[in-house]
């Protein structure tokens, strides 16, 4: 319990001392943004003839002609009360379009992690338990296969075969078919919520829409993931430890799975939350390609329209995802390092 | 021999690495009968440890058997098959390791790791099997037996996670024990504590044990049968007093007189003969002090805190004149590195007041005391030499550094000769300056550290357990060393050590640390054999002496 409670408090410690990053990350981008070439006011201007004076009309609209720093304050103060402006090109509010857009994001990366880590840890385990083997290569050949097809090509390439050549996924457009009724909203998880209202057929739509999109990110991230995993258990395997375990006869299975393999799953916690923040922001291209409505392809959308609220917000959520992330895996390693809560 | 427990005829174990094939035993031969205990003495690479682990078929992936064979209860277990093999494992043979901490599952209560040792030969419910976990945590006598069932090894001390080891060797009750190096790196007194209860285990339960040591007082003290490997052979095998009174076969000479003992002396370590080319190189003559100067180094009233909690050092108060040799010992966690860093001015004191030939050198930051002119004066010797010297710098580079940095000297002719002189006096060889760590031996390495230290001609020197990670035959060559520099250039020695028996032949006088504070001073011979305090003689009776009878008598 006391263990527990230090990881708590260290947990809290890492946190508030994030802040001040957190908010870095808050200006920096309002100064890219307003550093970046192309003017908001004329991309949303009612056409390419509008004239000078209705383009300034929108910029005062939208607070454009007051000086930097003024503006740099006044969105500080709105973010502060919990406001992230308008998106010009929906019109909705930047909050609700993320927090509408955020589960579908979240959904994918999450199976998508699973996928990576239920695939990765297992085969980074044969690996090292035969190093320099058949198996042993077989799995570095496949890593770097999954390295080098990025993720866009193996994304259509699943397409082209489960979908076009095979007919067994439904076409690749979004999170359900545009047919389908939606259960009701409680989590944003579509799995989550078809369990929820019961509706198993729609829990297997959603699970088969889901599915593509999901492989073509984790063949992505398998490779680190099991790399990272073959070394630990490697290190792990020729440890002291593990020669006492074999030294009193345990079990060969006892041997690999609870003496090496849970001291060796301690860096992977480390580089899983990693790779899952840098897969949040960076599966675009498979958002794109499968039309799925996350928050990567809207700030894309975003940016490409010089449209600066949604793209801010986006950064500062991306950012608040890896503080929270770190955290969880901070307090995950706490959990399964005693040695951790002594330094 | 049907009658013994385990036998070993004409062993051979191969190592394939990337230099090719290595032969770390060829053909050892021996025998064990039930219940004894037998000591396997050696210095590191004799094979004794290897030899370990092929009869319990431990070996790296990369060892293998190349011929002979093992019999354990007449049975050959050299080629049975590993599943086979693994209900051996812990129910007839089980292993003690050295450096017990790495060699507990970090991740694991101690408690489930001895239960889990349990249940690997016999069937039984989960809270029968830590019942009798519990019990032999009682057995090897752990203080709060219950407590310590749910602790971690890191919240354990060495001693205490030996104990569990132990304590997961003996959950089955197997027939045959080895202890690989069981109490290397634990202090005198806790070794002793250790060997004594892994004896007195060994002996109730009639184990047969083959204690695995580099320490002939050791083997000597808990063994009734030793035999020494050399290079992978068996050289001789004896009774202890025999062996160590009359050793037959030149290298076990050679290796009971590079073992320090209560009576030994520095000049007797190495026979005549044997000591290898040395050159006498001429130094010009310091003059001598006049009468009434400072001594060479006087600490006062020093403490020193670390955070919170009690001091890791405190009150105290030493003082070495020029040429004289002062020894400090204790435990670890006693104090004695600490306070050996405070003076050479590597770490800052909290209180206290250091001078060096009556000049104030404490109040100087240590981050700012290179830039003194008296950290020429004040070298230091590590205790690792494979760690203490740059993996990137040569012999050369290495022994150069503090010429260039604190002697001013410029690279070229002059400082070549001066580094080749250095060498010489240490009895490196020339040839060898241009090699990087990993290329020399242990003892060439001590040899460069050594060179290091006394480029700049310092006038103090402290030796940080300097000779603790060498064998005993390449300590006895670097200790006779030190001592002729030390006369040759008149050159003081603060010498930090957990081995009373060198202290006693290197140091005149010797200060006796227990938890930061000094419990007893004075002149080594005669406080070593006659202690004042109850802490100093615990210390004195826990080294175990070759000569049992002799050291009795001492004591």
């Amino acid at each position: 319990m006391a263990a527990f409670g230090a990881t708590v408090i260290r947990a809290g410690r890492r946190f508030l001392s994030s802040l001040p990053a957190l908010f870095g990350v808050l200006v920096f981008t309002f100064l890219l943004m307003r550093v970046l070439p192309g003017d908001p006011a004329v991309f949303f201007a009612s056409g390419p003839n509008a004239g000078k004076e209705e383009i300034e009309v929108i910029r005062k609209q939208m607070g454009l002609n007051k000086p930097v720093p003024e503006q740099l304050m006044l969105y500080l103060y709105d973010v502060g009360s919990g406001n992230l402006g308008r998106s010009m090109m929906t019109g909705q509010l930047v909050t609700k379009d993320l927090r509408e857009r955020l589960p579908a994001s979240l959904e994918l990366t999450l199976t998508a992690l699973l996928i990576a880590l239920v695939s990765a840890v297992p085969l980074g385990v044969l690996a090292a338990l035969r190093p320099g083997s058949i198996i042993d290569h077989g799995v570095r050949f496949f890593c770097a296969l999954g390295v080098c097809v990025p993720t866009f090509v193996s994304g259509l390439l699943l397409i082209y075969v489960f979908y076009y050549l095979l007919g067994l996924a439904p076409d690749p457009t979004g999170r359900v078919d545009i047919f389908a009724s939606l259960p009701p909203r409680r989590t944003g998880f579509l799995l989550i919520d078809f369990l929820l209202a019961g509706d198993f057929d729609g829990w297997w739509a959603a699970f088969r829409q889901l599915i593509l999109p999901a492989l073509s990110m984790a063949l992505f991230v398998v490779a680190p993931l099991a790399r990272i995993t073959r070394a630990s258990m490697l290190v792990s395997l020729g440890s002291d430890f593990v020669r006492t375990a074999r030294s009193v006869g345990l079990p060969w299975w006892r041997v690999v799975v609870t003496y090496a393999l849970r001291n060796a799953i301690l860096p992977v916690i480390t580089i899983a939350g990693i790779v899952f923040s840098t897969m949040l922001g960076a599966n675009v291209l498979v958002e794109k390609v499968f039309s799925w409505p996350g928050v990567a392809s809207y700030a894309l959308d975003a940016l490409l329209s010089s449209d600066y609220a949604p793209v801010q917000g986006f950064v500062l959520l991306m950012a608040t995802v890896f503080v929270i992330v770190n955290l969880l895996v901070d307090i995950l390693y706490g959990i399964a390092d005693p040695r951790v809560t002594i330094g | 021999m049907t009658s013994s427990l385990l036998a070993l005829d004409d062993l051979h174990v191969t190592f394939s690495t990337r230099r090719g094939l290595v032969e770390a035993v060829r053909g050892v031969t021996l025998s064990l009968g039930a219940g004894e205990m037998l000591g396997l003495v050696g210095e590191s690479g004799s094979g004794k440890s290897v030899t370990g682990f092929a009869i319990t078929r431990l070996l790296d992936a990369a060892g293998r058997i190349t011929a002979g064979n093992i019999r354990f209860r007449g049975q050959d277990i050299t080629r049975i098959s590993g599943s086979d093999f693994r209900h051996l494992h812990g129910a007839a043979m089980a292993m003690i390791f050295q450096n017990p901490r790495a060699a507990l599952n970090p991740i694991r209560a101690v408690g489930d790791q001895i239960a889990d040792a349990i249940t690997a030969h016999k069937r039984m419910p989960r809270d029968q099997a830590r019942a009798q976990a519990l019990e032999l945590l009682r057995a090897v006598q752990i203080r709060d037996p219950e407590k310590r069932m749910s602790a971690y090894p890191h919240e354990l001390s060495g001693g205490m996670c030996q104990r569990v080891m132990i304590a997961m060797a003996i959950s089955c009750n197997p027939a045959l024990l080895i202890a690989d190096e069981p109490t290397t790196g634990l202090d005198v007194t806790t070794q002793k504590v250790v060997m004594d209860l892994l004896a007195g285990i060994a002996a109730e339960r009639g184990m047969a044990t083959i204690l695995i040591t580099h320490d002939l007082g050791l083997a000597a003290r808990y063994c009734r049968r030793v035999v020494v490997m050399e290079q992978g052979r068996l050289v001789e095998e004896a009774e202890p007093l025999t062996l160590f009174r009359a050793p037959q076969h030149s290298y076990t000479k050679r290796l009971v007189a590079a073992s320090p003992t209560a009576t030994s002396r520095i000049a007797d370590l190495v026979p005549e003969g044997e000591r290898g080319r040395e050159v006498a190189v001429q130094i010009a003559r310091r003059s001598p002090t006049a009468p009434g100067t400072p001594p060479l180094l006087e600490v006062q009233k020093l403490a020193k805190r670390f955070d919170q909690g009690a001091p890791a050092v405190a009150d105290f108060s030493m003082m070495i004149s020029a040429g004289e040799s002062v020894g400090l010992v204790g435990e670890s966690g006693s104090g004695k590195s600490t306070t050996s860093r405070i003076i050479c001015r590597l770490i800052d004191p909290s209180e206290g007041e250091i001078a060096f030939e009556g000049q104030s050198i404490g109040h100087i930051p240590a981050r700012d005391f290179h830039r003194s002119p008296f950290r020429k004066d004040i070298q230091i010797v590590f205790q690792d030499p494979n760690d203490s010297l740059n993996p990137r710098f040569t012999a050369f580079d290495c022994i150069a550094h503090p010429l260039l940095r604190l002697g001013g000297m410029r690279p070229g002719d002059a400082l070549r000769q001066r580094v080749e002189e250095c060498a010489q006096r240490v009895g490196l060889e020339i040839a060898l300056l241009t090699r990087f760590p990993h290329q020399l031996s242990g003892g060439q390495k001590a040899r460069v550290g050594i060179a290091r230290a006394i480029a700049c001609r310092p006038r103090l020197l402290v030796l940080d357990e300097p000779t603790a990670a060498l064998d005993v035959s390449v300590q006895a060559v670097v200790l006779q060393l030190l001592d002729r520099l030390r006369r040759e250039d008149d050159l003081a020695f603060l010498f930090v050590s957990h081995d009373l028996n060198v202290v006693r032949m290197m140091c005149d006088r010797t200060i006796v640390l227990q938890n930061g504070r000094i419990v007893e001073q004075g002149e080594s011979r005669a406080m070593f054999d006659n202690p004042k305090t109850a802490y100093t003689r615990e210390l004195v009776e826990a080294v175990p002496h070759i000569e049992p009878e002799l050291a009795v008598s001492v004591t």
